[in-house]
Order: C-alpha cells, then sequence, then structure tokens
C-alpha cells in the first residue's frame, strides 16, 4: 500500500469495525423485539446492547468513516492532506476515546443509551471517552481545512472541486453541530458526573444536545451526497447534470442545518410554542436542497442511461449496472431516501409529530435514512476505495453485488414496518412490548415479527460486507492501484472561476448568526427562569 | 447561474411545496392554537411530593370536562388508572420525580415528555368510548418496558357490569 493512503485505510477500517459489532448486537435486539427467548436475553442486556448500537452505528462508524473519506478525497482532488502528524495523533486520540467509552457500555456502566439525558448519569469515563472521539474528530476537522488553504494558494482562482465543496461543508456542519455538544458535555455533563457540582438542568441539555442532533444528521447525510454528487455520474459512465446547484445545495446546508433542534423537543415542556414553530420553519427549508438533488441526480442518471443505450419514458433505469456493487448500493440507498423523506417531513410538522413521536416509527426512520441512505452508500463506496487504497482487487464481487438487495430488501422489512408499528402506537427501544397482556400492545406482535425477519435479513448482509472487506484485504490479487477520478459536470468548464458558493468565511458567518438567532433567545429565557436541578439517576 | 428549465420548473414546485406545507401549520396555529405541548413552568423535582400543585393525584372532574395530576417515577405512573369522560377537554398536569420519562396514550395524540423540574401539561379529548393504554415511551432504566398505566374514557367497564 501506497505510504498516503495509510492515513485513510486506518480510519476505513476502525469504522468497519465498529460497523461489524454494531451489527451483531442489532440482531440480538431485532430477535429480542419479537420475544424470542435467546439465551442470555436480559432487560440489562438488552439497553446495553441498544447504547452499543446508537454509539457504535451513529457515532463511531459514522465519524470514522467519514474522516476517512475526507482524507482519501482530500489527496485524490487536492493532492494533499495537510497536517499528517496532527490527523495521525488525532485518529488514535479518537480511538483511545472510542475504547474507554466502549469499555464503559460493555461493562453496563453507561446505560445512557446514544443521546444520555441527564439526570440518566454514567460513568465519567463514559463522557470524557466521548469528548477524546469529537476532540479527535476537530484535528481532522482542522486537517481538511489546512488541506483547503494549502491548495488555495497554489490555486487562487479555481472553484473547489465539488466532491471537497462538500466535505468542506461537512466540517463547517460538524464544527456548529459539536459546538453545541462541547457545552452541553464539557460546561454541564462532566463537571456534575464527577460529583463536582450536585445538580444539572434536564431541559437545558436536551437544548444543546440537539443543537447538535440535527446537524449530526447532516453531518452523515452530506459526506454521502458528496459520493452521489461526484463519484455516481462517474460510475455509471456520465456527467454530473449540475455543477452550480451541487453546490448552491451544499451551502443551503451550512446555512440550515444548525437553526433546527427544536423539532426534536417538540414535546418537550420548557419551550415556547413560538419558537418551535421557528424551527419548524427551517427545518421545512432544508427539503428544498434535497428536492434540488433529487432533480439533478435522476437527471444525471437519466442521461447516463440514454448515452448507454436506455429507452422509454421510464425504461432507462434498467440500463443502468444494477449488478455493480457501488452502482447498486448507492442506487438502492437513493431510492430509501425518498421513502425515509416523506417519514421525515412528517416527523418534522409541528402537529403531526405528536402521532409517531418516540414510538417504533422514529426507528424505522433513521433506519431508512441513516441507515441505509448513509450507511449502504458507504458500503458502496467501500467496494470502490478499498482497491483504490490497498491496491487489491475487489474479493468476493458475487457477494458484494448481491448484499446491497439484502440490504434494501432487510430495511424495507424492518424500516418501513417500524413505521406501521408506530403509527399503530408501540415506543421505541423496549426490551419487551407484553404491557401486562394489553389487547392494544398485542395488535402488535406480527408486525414485530416482520420487522425481526428483516433484522436476520440486515444481518446476514452486513455479514457479506465484513467478508468481502477481509477477503479483499487479506485475499485479493495485487493490481496496479487504480486512480481516485470524480466526475465532470455538463455546466462545468475548465477555464471556470471560482464564484459566490466557493466564499467560505461569509456562508459560515451567516450559518453562525442563523444559529444565534435560533437559539440565543430561547436559551436566554430558559437561563431566567427559577430553576430546579436534578442529582443523577443509575437505573442500569 | 444557468439553471435548466425543467429544473426551474422542479424548484419552483418544490418551493411552492415547502410553502404551502408551512402554511398549513402556520394557519392551524395561529388560527386554531394547533401545537405541541409546550407549557412552561418549573417544579423542584425533589419536593414533588409536598408541593401544592401535586399534593392530590388523580382526576377531578368538572362539569365542563376534567384535569389530571400525575406524576411519573421509575417505573409506573401514579396513579396508573385513570377515568375520565368522553368527548370533553382533559387538561394533563404532569412531570416527574427522578429521570426523564415519556407519556403516550397509545391511538390518541397525547404525547409528551415529562422533564424532571418541569411541568407537562396539555388538553386532550377522548373521542371513544373506552380504555386506552399509556406507556412510557423515553428509556428510563432497565425497567422501561414495563412503565405503562390505563385510561378508561367514559366508565370502567367492571363497574358498567355491577350496575
Amino acid at each position: 500500500m501506497k505510504r498516503e493512503n495509510k492515513l485513510p485505510y486506518a480510519h476505513i477500517l476502525v469504522a468497519i469495525v465498529a460497523f461489524g459489532l454494531g451489527s451483531m448486537v442489532a440482531l440480538m435486539q431485532a430477535l429480542s423485539r419479537a420475544s424470542l427467548a435467546l439465551p442470555l436475553r436480559s432487560p440489562r442486556i438488552f439497553y446495553i446492547s441498544v447504547t452499543a448500537h446508537g454509539v457504535l452505528m451513529g457515532l463511531v462508524f459514522t465519524t470514522f468513516f467519514i474522516m476517512g473519506l475526507g482524507y482519501a478525497f482530500s489527496r485524490a482532488a487536492f493532492g494533499r492532506v495537510t497536517g499528517e502528524k496532527v490527523a495521525w495523533a488525532s485518529f488514535w486520540l479518537a480511538v483511545v476515546g472510542t475504547a474507554m467509552a466502549a469499555a464503559m457500555i460493555l461493562s453496563g456502566k453507561a446505560t445512557v443509551l446514544y443521546t444520555f439525558y441527564p439526570p440518566l448519569q454514567a460513568h465519567p469515563v463514559f463522557y470524557i471517552g466521548a469528548t477524546l472521539l469529537v476532540i479527535g474528530s476537530w484535528g481532522w476537522c482542522g486537517s481538511m481545512i489546512a488541506s483547503y488553504r494549502s491548495w488555495r494558494r497554489d490555486n487562487p482562482t479555481k472553484p473547489v472541486p465539488l466532491v471537497m465543496h462538500g466535505i468542506l461543508t461537512t466540517v463547517i456542519v460538524w464544527l456548529l453541530a459539536t459546538a453545541g455538544l462541547a457545552v452541553e458535555v464539557l460546561v454541564l455533563i462532566l463537571p456534575w458526573s464527577l460529583g463536582l457540582v450536585k445538580t444539572i438542568d434536564p431541559m437545558l441539555c436536551r437544548t444543546f444536545f440537539w443543537w447538535f442532533g440535527h446537524p449530526l444528521v447532516y453531518f452523515w447525510l452530506l459526506p454521502a451526497y458528496a459520493i452521489w454528487y461526484a463519484v455516481l455520474p462517474k460510475v455509471v459512465g456520465g456527467k454530473l447534470f449540475s455543477d452550480n446547484l451541487g453546490r448552491m445545495v451544499f451551502v443551503l446546508f451550512i446555512l440550515l442545518s444548525t437553526p433546527v433542534g427544536f423539532h426534536h423537543q417538540f414535546s418537550d415542556p420548557g419551550i415556547s410554542a413560538g419558537w418551535k414553530l421557528a424551527h419548524t420553519i427551517t427545518t421545512f427549508m432544508i427539503l428544498f436542497p434535497s428536492l434540488v438533488t433529487a432533480f439533478t441526480l435522476i437527471a444525471s442518471l437519466e442521461l447516463a442511461a440514454r448515452a448507454r443505450g436506455g429507452k422509454g419514458l421510464f425504461g432507462w433505469v434498467r440500463a443502468l449496472p444494477w449488478g455493480q456493487p457501488l452502482f447498486a448500493s448507492v442506487g438502492l440507498a437513493m431510492l430509501t431516501f425518498a421513502i425515509g423523506g416523506f417519514g421525515g417531513a412528517v416527523n418534522a410538522a409541528y402537529a403531526m409529530n405528536a402521532m409517531v413521536h418516540n414510538t417504533a416509527w422514529i426507528q424505522g426512520h433513521f433506519h431508512l435514512t441513516v441507515g441505509t441512505a448513509v450507511a449502504l452508500t458507504f458500503m458502496g463506496i467501500t467496494y470502490w476505495l478499498l482497491p483504490r487504497l490497498t491496491g487489491r482487487e475487489l474479493r468476493l464481487a458475487g457477494a458484494a453485488s448481491v448484499q446491497p438487495y439484502l440490504w434494501f430488501i432487510g430495511m424495507m422489512m424492518f424500516g418501513v414496518v417500524n413505521h406501521v408499528t408506530g403509527i399503530l402506537g408501540m415506543p421505541r427501544r423496549i426490551y419487551d412490548a407484553a404491557y401486562g397482556g394489553s389487547e392494544i400492545a398485542a395488535r402488535w406482535a406480527p408486525w414485530t415479527a416482520v420487522s425481526a425477519v428483516g433484522g436476520v435479513v440486515l444481518f446476514v448482509s452486513s455479514t457479506l460486507f465484513i467478508s468481502v472487506v477481509v477477503a479483499t484485504v487479506r485475499y485479493g490479487r495485487k493490481i496496479e492501484t487504480p486512480e481516485i477520478v470524480f466526475a465532470d459536470a455538463y455546466d462545468a468548464s475548465p477555464g471556470q472561476v471560482r464564484g459566490i458558493w466557493d466564499r467560505w468565511p461569509l456562508w459560515t458567518s451567516i450559518a453562525v448568526a442563523l444559529v444565534i438567532a435560533a437559539y440565543a433567545m430561547p436559551i436566554a429565557h430558559h437561563l431566567m427562569l427559577q430553576r430546579f436541578g436534578s442529582v443523577g439517576f443509575k437505573p442500569f | 447561474m444557468k439553471i435548466d428549465l425543467y429544473e426551474r420548473i422542479w424548484m419552483g414546485l418544490g418551493a411552492v411545496l415547502i410553502v404551502v406545507f408551512l402554511g398549513i401549520m402556520i394557519v392551524m396555529n395561529t388560527a386554531h392554537a394547533v401545537q405541541p405541548p409546550s407549557h412552561i413552568e418549573t417544579v423542584d423535582p425533589k419536593g414533588i411530593w409536598e408541593d401544592p400543585r401535586f399534593a392530590e393525584l388523580g382526576v377531578t372532574t368538572t362539569p365542563e370536562g376534567a384535569q389530571v395530576v400525575l406524576v411519573s417515577q421509575m417505573y409506573a405512573f401514579l396513579p396508573a388508572e385513570l377515568e375520565v369522560p368522553v368527548g370533553k377537554p382533559v387538561k394533563f398536569r404532569m412531570s416527574s420525580a427522578d429521570v426523564v420519562h415519556g407519556f403516550q396514550i397509545v391511538g390518541t395524540n397525547a404525547n409528551a415528555t415529562l422533564v424532571p423540574g418541569y411541568v407537562t401539561e396539555f388538553t386532550v379529548t377522548f373521542p371513544r368510548e373506552g380504555e386506552y393504554l399509556i406507556v412510557c415511551n423515553e428509556f428510563c432504566g432497565i425497567g422501561h418496558h414495563g412503565m405503562f398505566g390505563k385510561v378508561f374514557a367514559g366508565t370502567k367497564p367492571s363497574e358498567e357490569a355491577e350496575s
């Protein structure tokens, strides 16, 4: 392997190990939910596994994968990764932090789920570990920004390559998001969990958590968008339909990702209806860049498919390379994202949210969005990236072609069916759904059985994915390392000059102003209340 | 910036869709007060059992409707069984004595978070007579799945049989 590929490769391997562990505990949960009498099945182990699954998949797999992707793409598009020493130090910091948090979770000292709402109180080492993971990711942000600045000095007039437009957007969104998390963990939770202060304000924590929690979603999604815009058109043999609109889409995400957190707190007391409505308005505005993306990407695919001989109003879809692992993954990921998007509009709707809040609908929703649109895209890009990083040919290519379809089928059973059980009122994250033999709860049973089967299919799919990765890196035939090449666009010309979308300080300043506008007043009002703190509880 | 005609039409339609969605929500909010539960009131969770606002737990029925006062704690709603009128507004006033809990009445839009230190308040009308299931929908510890209660809208079935 080339020396410069070791950095992204190390990150992606850690991500895939986290993904494998996360899949294993997920299988157990899916079967447990169907009330199968498994050995070791107990509420304690179930809730430990829910915490482990959320942290491993939502924070560890995604963060490490995205960092690895950033380094690989920066090397390919900018021809450099600046600050490699800091990058390696950040990697090890993040690994140590993850190991600390994981040890606390697995030993049952941090069964607080990935949302860790106080006054549930985990062992301090859990919070310290999570903090180190985030500080490690800041090192990655610094390296990405330094790489961009170094490239910009050499290329003063060019527009930033679209793929790095996406990655830099991810970096800015992550910095805006983790500012809220830093306040929650460093200012509020750590002193309380170390016993330096006795009580904590749970509502203030929830507000800062969701300041972080919603842009977290875009931190996951934006690198997938970068892949959809910059890699997908290339692998189907076409060009991107609109480069300029892609840039506009990314800028809109910088502006709108963060000032929206109250839509996760519709059911909370202590926040006025007016501020919840204000965040609803910004939330619905984020539908817009995704609608534009849908057009641009489908248009790019249609033109590529017609060039490949595709015919008919919709018949061209058949001309796309559905047998190719990357295309199958991303194509199915995009399809699933469309379904997940409809559900998301319901979640975000000010009044309709009450029908689905904290029901199985929600877990159905994010398994279609982050669990498929993002995760399946990452699996697909792994098949494409591994040979380009390791110089080894993909092994078990047949398994790699089947795996995305199994994931899709599994998610239709698990994700879509959980929407139904949610509408019927089943809460999310419960060990058992008997509720004292309630007849109302008994109606959920046939649906949970279907989702359990979906869970098994998903586990088979993730096992295939892991097998392909292991076989490739261990036994893949050595080949000349293929280059990472990104798609051209119909509306981009070689002589193009950087435009309005490249003005990072401007967009970041407006984004910061919007976050202040969205949060300064409600937080100030909140701090003026007569507040009573809570002591910590460890009911696990 | 040059944008393809069809894409411009699509973007216009997308913008209209968002404006319509938001318009419906803003009109319903302003004209009919269709809002999520957003009451702002604090209470000391350590002293909640002595607080006069939570001294008498349960249902108080009036000719216009009813008021429910309820406290949640690991792993129960107190009281766990409520009898409320049908077709009349029922106001719920609730809080938590320990960690965060959820309060969801299955098959209705009564779904709110109970946060220690804060009073959750909302009003619901039960459209049909019968038994409803209350579940805790926020993880509150390893007994979380055993935290539930019941609402009888109208008369409790057993009492009906006796009369």
